[in-house]
């Protein structure tokens, strides 16, 4: 009895540093946020409620109004993307790697490398590699006669967002790889022996057998995909520049949510920033969180 | 099917240009002078020239830049463990009213994105002093990663046998020595993983300094290196050595910890 006692008060002290620092830094904030949103502010003073009024404000103030829906849809059209990039041209090079022994260990690290050295440093190598003026791509076209292909590449309007969506998937090939190859390497080989023995081709084999035993893995790919999509802001902002309209920019063809809410919260946001901005990040986090969830359920029922 | 092996290696292995060669060029560009760099964009060094290391490290203040960076990226990290391990053992291994609602709480940060609070966070650090400050950096990505170390270490505490616990309390152990001397030591692989994963986000992010910092002498590398590529827009050569400078650290942990890392990025796979 004493000692269950003892055993109790000792396990406040075990708990109390990991709660305080998580409660106090994480989610007070992000609650913070969520109250914010239904205050009008005017600088740092709080000027009264206001119900759903910078909602609204949203999408109806310019240039906000303008920014959001486009916003959107570049946001999507990069999720899109490199979840074709990755489901695709990833799955099959984690299928090759796990067929193909030879140097296996060296071309997984290769592959992982653009991953781990973050989006900042992604982008801004690329923008000097895709430079129109001093930039080696371009040069090389033109080495190669192909110099009727070099075009600006991050300041055409037409070729920007795609230019980008494929860098992004150049950073994160590796991710799928690593998570596909360990789903792969998971699987019981029972099931493609019954299956060659039963005389199914190799197409066969992985489209009947290794496949649907692959979607959950996929699933998890897709999920953190998304929400890394919803996220995306150092990628563009090293590419393109926080306003993504700077004299050699595409005017606004690669903004992408994250860079809206960092914008209106620390630019363009107004006396009422705050408000306007909390209500930005109550949305995304609601969306994001919520397709998350839904995602993830159909995920395990499937698996189930 | 000899033909098929062909082009499954051939496919790899240009898929393995495609993700080195960039990296290649950031190399060698960032050791030639910056005339040869700008005027032939697809040359190669003629002699290994470090003069650009030199002018990123010493004229760009990238010496700052790294203290700074490694300051803030161990400092948290070692917070987080520090405070997710007692929490994560005693939520591994003890069932007690309001536990599985505790967990809950703390694994629900996995799902949270904490900069949308950036905002909260920025005036909470302005009321106790911590606005441009180092420290501040550290307390809120401390916090940011207690959601996944609690994950990861409460399922290695939770693997580990009862015997052991038990044992030890009948030697007379109390329950901190238990945790400390006995049950942590075999959760250092746990540890490792934690370390390692933690690491590498945490040393390349850029949206917190950039919001939370502005004396350049408290940059870290990401917010450093943004400020570089506005100064120093023409010496390409230099911008490729600052490049190289922020990577080098990473590449190193990761051929140190290919395991940890390849462990993080599958965590919950299992599941």
């Amino acid at each position: 009895m004493v000692q269950a006692v003892n055993k109790r008060r000792g396990r406040v002290w075990f708990l109390l540093p990991a709660f305080l620092l998580y409660t106090v830094f994480m989610v007070y904030p992000l609650l913070s946020a969520l109250a914010d949103s239904f205050w009008r502010w005017e600088g740092t003073a709080r000027r009264g409620f206001a119900g759903a009024d910078n909602f609204t404000s949203l999408f109806t103030t310019f240039p906000l109004n303008r920014q959001l829906g486009p916003a959107f849809w570049h946001t999507i059209a990069f999720f899109a993307g490199t979840m074709i990039v990755q489901n695709t041209f990833g799955l099959l090079v984690a299928v090759l790697l796990v067929e193909l022994p030879a140097a296996r260990r060296f071309l997984r690290t290769v592959y992982t490398v653009p991953y781990l050295i973050g989006g900042l440093v992604v982008g801004y190598l690329w923008s000097l590699l895709l430079s129109p003026t001093f930039g080696p791509l371009n040069a090389g076209l033109h080495a190669a006669g192909l110099g009727g292909l070099a075009r600006p590449w991050l300041g055409d309007p037409a070729t920007a967002l795609p230019v980008v969506i494929l860098v992004n998937a150049w950073q994160y090939l590796g991710f799928p790889v690593l998570l596909f190859g360990a789903a792969l390497a998971g699987l019981p080989p029972e099931y493609g022996e019954a299956a060659r023995v039963d005389g199914a081709s190799a197409r066969q084999r992985f489209f009947r057998v290794t496949l649907p035993l692959l979607l959950p893995a996929i699933g998890v790919v897709t999920i953190l995909t998304f929400i890394g999509s919803m996220n995306t802001f150092e990628l563009v902002y090293s590419l393109e520049g926080a306003q993504g309209n700077q004299p050699t920019g595409p005017g606004g063809a690669t903004d992408v949510l994250g860079l809206i809410f960092y914008r209106v919260a620390f630019q363009e946001g107004g006396s009422n920033a705050i408000g306007v901005s909390s209500a930005l990040a109550v949305l995304l986090f609601v969306f994001t969180f919520g397709i998350a969830v839904v995602a993830n359920r159909i995920v395990r029922r499937r698996e189930a | 099917m000899k033909g098929a092996r062909f082009f499954g290696y051939l496919l790899l292995w240009a898929y393995a240009l495609v993700a080195l060669v960039p990296l290649v060029v950031m190399v060698l560009d960032s050791l030639r002078p910056n005339t040869d760099v700008l005027a032939h964009p697809l040359g190669l060094p003629k002699a290994l020239d470090f003069s650009s290391y030199v002018t990123a490290w010493t004229q760009a203040s990238f010496s700052t830049y790294v203290r700074n960076s490694v300051f803030v990226t161990v400092g948290a990290v070692a917070l987080d463990v520090l405070v997710s391990l007692p929490a994560a053992y005693v939520l591994g291994r003890q069932r007690f009213r309001g536990s599985g609602l505790l967990i809950a709480y703390f694994l629900a940060g996995l799902m949270l994105p904490v900069r949308l609070g950036i905002l909260p966070i920025f005036y909470l650090l302005g009321s106790i002093g911590l606005v441009d400050s180092r420290l501040g950096l550290v307390l809120v990505y401390a916090a940011s990663g207690v959601p996944f170390s609690i994950f990861i270490l409460s399922a290695f505490f939770r693997g580990l046998p009862d015997e052991l616990e038990e044992a030890a309390r009948i030697d007379g152990a109390g329950e901190f020595r238990i945790f400390a001397r006995v049950m942590t030591p075999l959760v250092k692989p746990a540890i490792a993983t934690v370390v390692v994963f933690r690491f590498v986000p945490l040393w390349n992010d850029f949206f917190f300094p950039l919001v939370l910092l502005r004396t350049t002498d408290r940059y870290t590398l990401p917010v450093g290196l943004t400020q570089f590529f506005g100064e120093f827009q023409t010496n390409w050569s230099a911008l490729f050595a600052g490049l190289v400078i922020a990577t080098v650290p990473l590449v190193v942990l990761f051929l140190a910890a290919t395991k940890q890392i390849v462990e993080g990025l599958t965590a919950g796979m299992g599941r």
